[in-house]
């Protein structure tokens, strides 16, 4: 083919946005490394930088590992609720992690239901602050989107591959070896991989379940530098160790670490065999431990919250309005830059690779080394705790526009090869072109991914403590403010109401597009 | 009259050339082996392809650097004809006005243009409710309603049956007389030129041959034509 007639529009807006985007992520680092000269790393920070590591990639592989048997008993059985429990493990991406950690205190805590029972057996308590807490945790959040991604890689074993292994009559060992293996080893890599990343710039769950010398992560440490020793420089320094750190797991997986695994159809049984017997036993017990490891926690915190829900603490009103205005700010930001993005991309515009890559770059970065890189470019400009919400909202939105942009990407790219000759051809006007053809086609992926950022945003403990004081803080800080105060019945209880905003909020932007689109 | 002036296309391992002319009214089939050029010529007509060199005049004036939608030109492609999310009414809407905008004279008139293609009482279908043959009619319905003086067809009909197809042809004859219009028709199939094409263009061996008449090119095929029809 020719080339195409007519100069094409210079993508103006795209180009705007993917240079905000580069300012919010390499302009923060670039800010930071400015800063981190005046401060070398000490023995504290080396010992951040391994916990962080070693946390990180046990929770991998923790997920990773127990991920392979519940995806495969999902992929082979079926059973009543099975595609309800499949839909509640997309749930715990959407969950804020701050309610996941009160539901792991409610079951694992000093006064939860595990320690209750080893109590009432005479033998010691457990603690479950330390390594081993925020490996729980990362892998309580973690499992789930594991599972489902491996399911994906089950499912897209052609159903002729498993007829042909039965028509040969392959024991399930030789199926393993020959069907089930090599796909395990191209998916778990990339799979164990996305969670290391998660892992690395997680700061609540350390927050909460971390701490001391021997259980701070990075981002934690940049945390404390910055709100208890004010120590800019030394917080530069860990921002950039942690930059450093997300760097190199991008570059090792690059092209592995970018499907999540979530979207539709994944509700299909995979057609093969499911054999009996003592695997048969085996599936039940991995969909059983699995499926209770997520609940009881959910449970349990229920039971909790719904006890302190007669007495809500005073100002979990404000601090609700506060966080729904930043989820509600955080989406409008996040889905049009990433809708005008992803349509630059698919019309394959002057410069589109640069946007793609604008758009994966946040996945790189973290709340905590923006937060740092903003908290010191702006800190002469005015108050930090005048500027907490804005800079939590474009934290938010730069963080969650890479799902958004994944998810649009595919649709506009059809859109265009579908549509773009035709709306050209009868000459449509931008805004007719806009009202009649994009945002009909593209409503869909548009209301799931407002809902998810929504959610995120809804949920998001980071950079919000770098600079919140207590008259202006978010919902989840709220909540980690009542923690502190050992306030756990107040604490469960606005944490029922934040996990129900979240998801309400995930849940009507999700309809508004499905109506918009029907 | 349509002209096509020292026209060059070309992009990787492809190149065509064409200088020629076709007056106004003229209908015109396009034919030739696959391959050779004859949707690139159309989509060089419609805008969608850029000339390496040469020019595209419609009554003298140059509409080479003109955007698709502003040529003088309705073109019908092999499929996605129609937006599949809209309605018949709102797809007709769009010939009418690029804004969409759709007030009570443009639904008379829609209506009107429903009738003249037997799709009475289907506007508020959407296009997968409609048969292929359907489809076709309301794509050309919504040529009637543009009424460019120049309408090309880069196969739309060919995925019909041949007597769905001949009154399709027969449809187009007569939105061309309504209109007016130059047709260019690209067909593989001789029987669509003969009954349908006061002139036949060759696309072979990278040139775009001047149209010569149906009747006369067939019965004396030069040896390109006469290699792509095969004995027969």
């Amino acid at each position: 083919m020719a080339s195409r007639a007519g100069a094409l529009k210079p993508p103006v807006g795209a180009a705007l946005v993917a240079a905000l985007l580069g300012a919010m992520t390499l302009g923060t680092v670039a800010v930071v490394l400015g800063h981190a000269g005046a401060a070398r790393p000490g023995a504290a920070d080396w010992a951040a930088v391994r916990f962080t590591v070693t946390q990180a990639a046990l929770s991998a592989a923790f997920s990773g590992l127990l991920a392979v048997p519940v995806a495969r008993a999902l992929a082979r059985r079926q059973f009543p609720g099975r595609e309800a429990l499949i839909t509640l493990m997309g749930a715990p991406f959407l969950l804020p992690v701050i309610v996941a950690v009160l539901g792991l205190l409610a079951v694992f805590g000093r006064a939860g239901v595990v320690n209750d029972g080893l109590v009432a057996l005479g033998l010691p308590r457990l603690s479950i602050y330390g390594l081993h807490g925020v490996v729980l945790a990362h892998v309580f959040l973690n499992l789930p989107l594991a599972t489902r991604m491996l399911l994906l890689g089950w499912q897209a074993i052609p159903a002729e591959r498993f007829r042909l292994a039965q028509s040969l009559d392959l024991t399930p060992g030789a199926q393993f070896r020959h069907l089930e293996g090599p796909m395990l080893r191209a998916t778990l890599p990339g799979v164990m991989l996305t969670v290391f990343a998660i892992c690395l710039t997680s700061f609540t769950v350390a927050l909460t379940l971390g701490g001391g010398p021997a259980a701070t992560t990075v981002e934690l440490a940049i945390y404390q530098a910055l709100r208890f020793d004010f120590a800019p420089e030394r917080a530069a320094t860990l921002a950039v160790l942690q930059f450093a750190l997300c760097l190199t797991a991008l570059a090792l997986g690059w092209s592995l670490i970018r499907d999540t695994g979530f979207g539709t159809g994944m509700g299909r049984r995979v057609e093969m065999p499911a054999p009996g017997g003592w695997r048969r036993g085996m599936d039940v017990l991995a969909i059983a431990v699995a499926a209770g490891f997520l609940m009881l926690p959910l449970g349990a915190l229920m039971i909790r919250g719904l006890a302190g829900l007669g007495e809500l603490p005073a100002g979990l009103i404000p601090a609700t309005l506060r966080s729904v205005a930043v989820a509600l700010a955080t989406t409008a930001l996040t889905t049009g830059a990433a809708l005008v993005l992803a349509l630059a991309a698919a019309r394959q515009a002057a410069g589109h690779r640069m946007f793609d890559a604008a758009a994966t770059l946040p996945l790189a970065a973290s709340s905590l080394v923006i937060g740092t890189g903003l908290f010191l470019a702006l800190r002469g400009v005015a108050p930090p705790s005048a500027m907490a919400l804005p800079v939590t909202v474009a934290v938010n939105a730069t963080l969650a526009l890479p799902y958004t942009y994944r998810l649009l990407l595919p649709e506009a790219r059809a859109l265009h090869q579908g549509h773009d000759r035709l709306a050209q051809a009868l000459g449509l006007t931008r805004g007719a072109r806009f009202r009649l053809v994009t945002l009909p086609c593209l409503a869909r992926p548009l209301g799931f991914g407002a809902g998810i950022t929504a959610a995120l945003s809804m949920g998001d403990l980071g950079v919000i403590t770098l600079f919140a004081a207590e008259n202006n803080a978010t919902l989840p800080l709220f909540i980690h403010g009542l923690m502190g105060s050992y306030r756990m019945a107040a604490a469960a209880a606005a944490a029922l109401i934040l996990m129900a905003v979240s998801f309400a909020l995930f849940s009507i932007f999700d309809r508004i597009g499905r109506h918009v689109a029907a | 009259m349509l002209q096509l002036d020292h026209l060059v296309l070309a992009a990787a391992g492809f190149r065509l050339e064409a200088d020629l002319t076709l007056p106004k009214g003229a209908l015109c089939a396009v034919v030739g082996p696959s391959g050779a050029g004859k949707s690139t010529l159309l989509n060089a007509v419609a805008g969608f392809v850029a000339p390496q060199a040469g020019r595209v005049l419609w009554e003298g004036a140059d509409i080479t650097r003109l955007p698709p939608g502003q040529r003088p030109v309705t073109i019908l492609f092999q499929d996605q004809n129609l937006f599949p999310h809209l309605t018949v009414e709102r797809n007709l809407a769009l010939g009418l006005s690029p804004d969409g905008r759709m007030d009570a004279a443009a639904q008379a008139r829609i209506a009107e243009a429903l009738v003249r293609t037997g799709l009475e009482g289907l506007g508020g279908r959407k296009p997968g409710q409609l048969s292929g043959g359907q489809q076709g009619r309301a794509a050309l319905a919504r040529a009637l309603l543009r009424a460019r003086p120049v309408l090309l067809l880069d196969e739309p009909f060919a995925a019909l049956g041949p007597a769905l197809k001949a009154e399709m042809l027969a449809l187009v004859r007569e939105v061309a007389a309504q209109t007016g219009a130059t047709v260019l028709m690209v067909t593989h199939d001789p029987q669509d030129a003969r009954r349908f094409a006061d002139v036949t263009m060759l696309v072979a061996d990278g040139r775009a041959h001047p149209p010569v008449a149906t009747p006369a090119l067939f019965a004396d095929p030069p040896p390109a034509l006469a290699a792509y029809l095969g004995a027969g």
